[in-house]
């Protein structure tokens, strides 16, 4: 269903509702989208909703439009990115997003620990290995004298990460495509229905996707600053 | 239709336009000049002084005179440490920490929204004296990178100088609004915006109309005044070391040197080498050679430091500079060749400065003024989105910052967030709230702490605090809160860490009244001038008129009486008698008028045309020569 953001007599904006941000476009809860479409649907909304056209609306229109337009600035911002897409589905879908979840980043700095980054298993070695080598860049930085010896292999080891977070982006399209194929309820209630087990499948293994996506780009992000400062 | 006015609120100059049909003008001053410089001084009558005549007061007497005050607002004793070494700030004695500030002018003491107020009031007057009708509402601009206490100080000086601010416009996407205007453009953007105190790039989406900005990034400490101070820093070490001379305590030395300094680096900008020249205290005079090659030597480090906040831009809009398709340069210090330079180096891209890089700012804020004002053919496909600079964060338990909203979202933006009790019955939450991308609070900007006050008591834990942060169309935070199990709205208290409180901002617009007054007269001034110009061109026709042959010796002489007090009066600043002599010479010329509505009947009857009785239109011909309305 889509949310009823104008009048339909007059055309003047409504006060916003609670809504999920793909009702929010009229969109179905899939996750493979048109972003240039959304873009189009964004930019037409926005020429609607913007509280510059209602400067000299009452102020309870006015209200209504700061409110719909942020509504719609946040469900744009969400759903063009691939990555906070999927996040959000899945928040819907009411997954905790382990690790890098931002409840779990709260959750870990107010009990004043931590975050704990769970390490993908089959990553383990490979990020030791990694950890160590960027340490011995940060220190050998302090002494003023870096070897070009470890720079090429912390290059390597970039390119080599940069070329799992691309054949990851692979794989969460065919996650997509998955879940895309699975038939819609419109009453939640998902338990009940048989293709439950099926969607179970396909939710965990983009949650654990998502999770080595998050850990692999920490290291690219971390290799990338230490290289550059 | 009510006039809204675009403001350029500036570290150096402020300015003022409007948009006349489908082009933004500058509205010029009483002395011609579209520039109002942002210096502010107590004459030695105790009246404020504003703009040129307040200048001479910076070097006459530097304690009754402030410039730069854009550098203060929002910011608190704590932050202007460095500002105060080089800046001949006098701060009142007693300020704490997250107070806001208030800046000494002779006796007296004001804050730095009611300094700005004052800037804004003489804009104000110069737009009403243009128009001819009063000017409350506008369209103030505010650097990009102006965090939530840097953009309500601005919307405060505006309420305390009696503007509705109906948008803070972040000043490059305003600059883009003029070259938009220009011509129709396609494609991805920069504006590059180094002006006297703030540095702000800014990178947009152009698309059919819409100015969608995708990134921004700059540094509100950093412009021309700190190459000026640091000029001003090696000509008194120079002055120390050959002639034994200490200025440094110096205010009015100090200002002569950076009067100084100033046309130093105005000059380097066209000429090769110059002469710093000053005269000192003593009649001894310093002066030094200085090639345009030392000259971007010594200033390489502060021209540097715009470079990260574009890598950094570039990085968030997930753009390489090959990307972008123009770049807009905007402020008077990107006349400085060097700087000109580095962005080229910087974006490979040829570099835009077409409209004026002092004016666009301000073009570009009539702009959106006319768009909020309902449009007109040149603006109805326009449509600004703009981003919030700074992400926005609450304080967790530890010290650390949960980020709710990210930098470079669009906005009206907003969060919603759940908190809860720690001990049971509890009934307030406080809540601390900053801007900022470090990773602790500390590191961050405090812009308020929030006390959610009158929780119903319940056993910790189970209160369900629903509290909703949104982020308006001007960068401006606003909180509600909800306790979701008993619907009760939570009753907020906001204290701002370096804000005025809004009782604080109505009592200066009382304070202000005594300046509100004599706007008031100004304007009348302003209204009885045009009608006494009005009434006297309506008689200058009418005395060719048939009718005037008509009246008698003494008629004609009580009028050109009436005639020649109004011409003097009209020349002098009291409204009332203006007033009067209107009304005078509205009676003598009485038994013309009719004379002149006889004839007009008379030769329309006659088959003549309306335009041989020297009358354009009949109605209006009348009205002029008629009894003016007195409002």
């Amino acid at each position: 269903m889509r949310a009823a953001h104008f009048c339909e007599a007059c055309g003047k904006v409504q006060p916003a509702q609670p809504t999920d941000y793909f009702s929010f476009f009229g969109l179905p809860r899939k996750l493979n989208l048109d972003t240039a479409e959304l873009e189009r649907e964004f930019y037409r909304l926005s020429r609607r909703l913007h509280p510059d056209v209602y400067a000299r609306a009452s102020r309870q229109e006015q209200q209504w439009s700061l409110e719909k337009s942020s509504q719609l600035n946040d469900a744009y911002r969400t759903l063009k990115d691939p990555i906070s897409r999927t996040e959000y589905l899945l928040r819907l879908e009411g997954v905790q997003l382990e690790e890098q979840s931002q409840a779990a980043t709260r959750q870990a700095r107010e009990t004043g620990q931590e975050k704990k980054q769970a390490v993908p298993p089959d990553l383990l070695e490979e990020a030791f290995e990694f950890n160590m080598q960027l340490e011995e860049l940060r220190t050998s930085k302090k002494m003023g004298e870096v070897g070009p010896e470890l720079v090429e292999q912390l290059r390597e080891a970039k390119r080599n990460f940069e070329q799992k977070l691309d054949a990851l982006s692979a794989e969460l399209k065919q996650l997509w495509d998955e879940w895309d194929a699975l038939p819609i309820h419109e009453h939640g209630d998902y338990e009940q229905h048989q293709d439950e087990p099926k969607r179970a499948y396909v939710r965990s293994k983009m949650v654990d996707l998502i999770n080595r996506r998050s850990y692999i780009r920490n290291l690219v992000r971390d290799v990338s600053e230490a290289l550059e400062n | 239709m009510e006039r809204v006015v675009g403001i350029d609120l500036g570290t150096t100059n402020s300015l003022v336009a409007f948009m006349q049909g489908d082009t933004p003008v500058v509205i010029p001053g009483e002395d011609g000049s579209n520039l109002l410089p942002s210096v502010v001084a107590l004459d030695l009558r105790g009246n404020i002084v504003v703009g040129n005549p307040a200048r001479k007061y910076l070097i006459e007497t530097p304690e009754r005179a402030i410039y730069s005050v854009k550098r203060l607002m929002g910011r608190g004793v704590e932050d202007v440490q460095d500002e105060l070494r080089l800046f001949p700030f006098r701060l009142a004695a007693d300020l704490k920490p997250g107070e806001v500030l208030r800046i000494r002018l002779g006796d007296q003491e004001f804050t730095p929204p009611e300094i700005s107020a004052f800037i804004l009031r003489q804009l104000k007057k110069n737009a009403e004296r243009y128009f001819g009708v009063s000017v409350t509402q506008a369209v103030i601009t505010v650097p990009a990178y102006f965090n939530d206490a840097q953009r309500q100080a601005t919307r405060d000086a505006g309420r305390i100088a009696g503007l509705e601010v109906l948008r803070l416009v972040n000043e490059p996407t305003a600059a883009s609004l003029a070259y938009g205007l220009d011509r129709k453009r396609e494609g991805t953007i920069a504006v590059y915006d180094l002006g006297g105190g703030t540095f702000d790039i800014s990178i947009l989406k152009l698309h059919e109309g819409i100015f969608e900005v995708v990134a921004t990034n700059g540094d509100t400490h950093l412009g021309g005044d700190d190459i000026d101070n640091l000029l001003i820093t090696i000509a008194l070490d120079d002055i120390l070391g050959d002639m034994q001379l200490d200025l440094r305590r110096n205010g009015e030395a100090v200002q002569a040197i950076r009067k100084a300094v100033i046309d130093t680096k105005i000059a380097l900008s066209s000429q090769d080498a110059t002469v710093i020249e000053v005269d000192l205290p003593g009649g001894r005079k310093y002066q030094r050679e200085i090639t345009r090659a030392q000259f971007e030597q010594l200033i390489e480090p502060i021209v540097h430091r715009t470079v990260g906040p574009c890598k950094q831009a570039l990085k968030d809009a997930q753009l390489t500079p090959a990307d972008i398709e123009e770049v807009v340069l905007v402020g008077g210090s990107t006349r400085i060749p060097r700087v000109r330079q580095i962005v080229e180096e910087l974006f490979q891209r040829q570099l835009h400065s077409e409209l004026n890089p002092d004016e666009v700012v301000a073009l570009g804020a009539a702009v959106q003024a006319n768009i909020l004002a309902g449009g007109s053919e040149a603006t109805k496909d326009m449509l600004l989105l703009d981003v919030t600079p700074l992400s926005l964060g609450i304080e967790a338990l530890g010290g650390g910052v949960v980020k709710i909203i990210h930098r470079n979202s669009t906005v009206p933006a907003s969060a919603t967030e759940h908190f809860t009790t720690g001990v049971e019955g509890q009934a307030n939450v406080a809540i601390h709230v900053v801007q900022g991308e470090r990773e602790m609070a500390k590191d961050c900007r405090s812009l308020a702490r929030f006390d959610l006050k009158g929780v119903p008591p319940m056993p910790a834990g189970l209160p369900r605090i629903e509290v909703k942060f949104l982020i308006d169309a001007s960068g401006i935070l606003h909180v509600s809160a909800r306790e979701q199990r008993s619907g009760k709205e939570a009753e907020i208290e906001v204290k701002p860490t370096y804000g005025l409180t809004d009782e604080q901002v109505e009592s200066m617009i009382l304070e202000s009244f005594d300046y509100a007054e004599e706007d008031f007269r100004i304007r009348q001034v302003v209204e009885a001038r045009i009608e006494a110009d009005n009434i006297l061109n309506a008689l200058d026709k009418a005395r060719n008129n048939p009718a005037w042959e008509q009246l008698s010796q003494a008629e004609r002489r009580q009028i050109d009486k009436a005639e020649a007090t109004l011409r003097k009066v009209k020349e002098q600043d009291d409204y009332r008698a203006m007033r009067d002599a209107i009304e005078a010479l509205n009676e003598a010329t009485m038994r013309l008028a009719e004379l002149m509505m006889d004839t007009a009947v008379a030769s329309a009857l006659k088959g003549k045309s309306m335009e041989a009785t020297g009358i354009e239109e009949g109605p209006a011909a009348t009205h002029r020569i008629a009894p003016a309305e007195i409002k």
